[in-house]
């Protein structure tokens, strides 16, 4: 491994360390969970925005105390996490700020709050009518006020353009590492496709982060390349978002002779191509702009995530498709069936698996990632 | 050419030999040890022929226990073994239904023997051989005895898909002095709306082979196409169309 994808595996104990002295010194820390949540505006406010734990089922059984066993994995485990006060960066969160993308998260944010602030955005869902983005400007407002009041900062148009900036281009940098993937052979396996794109989101230092990106960009483009990842089946992930802890399904892909060249998950391709549009006067609306047109499941209809496959199909040079659905995620379940059916229209192998984050369903999962291999010409 | 077969099952191991146009098979419980019940089937198919060990060109394994035998040849899913031998048996299949002791599954292919499209069971005995057996032991059968016993004219509706409330519902009917040969039309019943929700999830094109120990079972044999409105291809020794797979892949290779 490259010394900068060692840096990436390293960022959530350098950050943890960065955090602790900024709370020292009197830095405010507000912890995320989801992509739709406008980390610009965190920054704009001169507090740190830092991804939290939610990808290992260590504390689920602590969860399923309080929560129901049928629930989706990363809820019970984003709770768990938190009610056992082992996710350090939930611990040095001053605010957390949580979004309506699906009901279990939205309940779940109610029993949170009893441990700390949780503070909730009303995403709409049809995304489409105009009443939507409406609402959505409005919720964006009403977070900037929030956050104004209860860090005790003014978050000025001008701070907000800088943070825009500055998210625009980490943005950038990472599509550009992922893009690399397109060549034959790809530059990156999926675990290392994984910790690029999902340990940037606990790094609390945008800057540092952003040299990191480009340095990794330009190191894996200048790279020979890599004969061990040549004539491998190049698969193509899709579905529920995935994390160091939940990458069971992509380490099975890859023991058994596959490759994940590209993920259209949450921390990975699906928020890529968006970027908010620094021509507008209002970068409110430039935010709700952005942010409205996230293909999560949760949106109804919800296009743009075909668009976005159908491109990746084609543009990643895919051989296979797995849509991972965790457990109880009824609106990633259901979107399947429109999944399945573009890419078998494009003559490609599709595989959909339901799961959850234990280790139970392992040799089940092999069998079928195996005969969904085979099955590749 | 001389090649095995082997379809290490969660219940049984099954074994093919191709030697020039003869055709050898075995079957053995697997018990607790995969690699000892591969061993086993090898030296019993070695055997029958009057072969030896030496002579053999290639042992190809599927099933569950492929992965602890691996090391003794190369491996393939299940998947791809039954479609090869259907492919081979009955060309104009398209769908093949496969009931095995722990999972059953719905495979199409096309026109070449390739695998186009799988379904499997979730994580639940519902619907396998497994749920056949533990409700035979429930009603003092051995699982092998059901199709026998089976009174279709009397069949009652077993509602629960999971084994273990499965259970407790024929405990419950038993008492309330239900037949025994209508309760378990019900369980082959249950068993074919279960699988054939799963043909239908992958589509039915052209005609349709049952493979697995389960085909052997008239009553589930019946049920099912019943649900599915169409006649069934079985092969003769059903449960070895893993090890058939394997051992013709084995003599392409």
């Amino acid at each position: 491994m490259s010394a900068i994808l060692e840096d990436f595996t390293s960022i959530r104990g350098v950050s943890l360390i960065k955090i602790k002295e900024a709370k020292d010194e009197g830095q405010k820390v507000v912890g995320i969970y989801c992509t739709y949540c406008p980390q610009e505006m965190i920054l704009a406010a001169g507090a740190i925005p830092v991804s939290l734990c939610g990808t290992s089922e260590t504390p689920i059984a602590d969860a399923e105390t309080v929560l129901p066993r049928n629930l989706c994995p990363l809820i019970k485990s984003s709770y768990g996490f938190a009610v056992t006060d082992t996710c350090p960066f939930f611990h040095f969160s001053d605010l957390i700020i949580g979004e309506t993308t699906c009901d279990g998260k939205k309940k779940m944010f109610e029993i949170m709050q009893e441990i700390k602030p949780v503070y909730v955005m009303q995403l709409p869902h049809l995304h489409q009518l105009d009443a939507a983005l409406e609402l959505w400007i409005k919720e964006l407002r009403r977070l900037r006020s929030t956050l104004e009041e209860e860090l005790d900062v003014e978050i000025s148009d001008e701070k907000l353009w800088d943070a825009i900036r500055k998210v625009n281009h980490e943005t950038m940098a990472v599509k550009a590492i992922c893009d690399l993937n397109k060549k034959n052979p790809p530059v990156l396996n999926g675990l290392d496709l994984l910790t690029v794109t999902w340990s940037r989101n606990f790094s609390s230092d945008k800057e540092e982060l952003f040299t990191m990106l480009n340095e990794l960009q330009q190191e894996l483009a200048t790279n020979q390349e890599s004969e061990a990842n040549a004539n491998k089946p190049r698969v193509l992930l899709t579905g529920c978002p995935v994390g160091l802890g939940s990458e069971k399904v992509i380490r099975l892909v890859e023991e058994s002779g596959g490759l994940i060249v590209a993920m259209e998950n949450c921390s990975g391709y699906k928020t890529l191509e968006l970027q908010s549009d620094t021509e507008l006067d209002d970068p409110i609306i430039a935010l709700a702009q952005k942010y409205m047109e996230i293909p999560c499941s949760c949106m109804s209809p919800n296009p743009y995530r075909f668009e976005l496959l159908e491109r990746m199909l084609e543009e990643f040079q895919v051989d296979a498709v797995v849509d991972l659905t965790w457990q109880a995620c009824h609106t990633y379940n259901i979107e399947a069936f429109t999944v399945g059916n573009l890419v078998r229209d494009k003559g490609l192998p599709y595989l959909h698996l339901e799961s959850d984050y234990s280790s139970s369903d392992l040799e089940t999962l092999k069998v079928r990632i195996e005969a969904l291999l085979e099955m590749v010409v | 050419m001389l090649v095995v077969g082997l379809d290490i099952g969660s219940v049984a191991a099954k074994g093919i030999m191709l030697d020039r146009g003869k055709m050898h098979r075995a079957m053995i419980p697997t018990g607790w040890s995969p690699r000892d019940a591969s061993e086993e089937l090898i030296n019993k198919l070695l055997k029958i022929s009057g072969c030896k060990r030496e002579q053999l060109d290639d042992i190809i394994v599927t099933g569950y226990g492929r992965i602890a035998v691996a090391g003794a040849g190369q491996v393939a899913t299940e998947i791809k073994c039954h479609a090869r031998a259907v492919a081979e048996l009955y060309p104009q299949v398209r769908t093949i239904v496969d009931i095995g002791g722990q999972d059953s599954k719905v495979i199409r292919v096309n026109g070449e023997g390739r695998v186009i499209d799988f379904a499997m069971n979730d994580k639940c005995a519902a619907g396998t051989g497994r749920f056949l057996q533990i409700m035979a032991n429930a009603l003092g059968l051995d699982v092998s005895e059901l199709g026998e016993n089976e009174n279709f004219s009397e069949m009652v509706s077993i509602n629960s898909m999971c084994t273990v409330f499965a259970e407790s519902e024929i405990i419950g009917l038993l008492a309330r002095g239900t037949s025994k040969a209508g309760i378990i039309a019900g369980l082959h019943q249950s068993v074919g709306r279960r699988v054939a929700a799963m043909v239908r999830r992958i589509g039915i094109d052209g005609e349709i082979a049952f493979t697995g120990g389960v085909a052997k079972n008239p009553g589930v044999h019946r049920a099912l196409e019943e649900e599915l409105g169409c006649q069934l291809l079985i092969p003769e020794g059903c449960q070895f169309t893993g090890a058939l797979g394997a051992a013709l892949l084995g003599q392409n290779s």
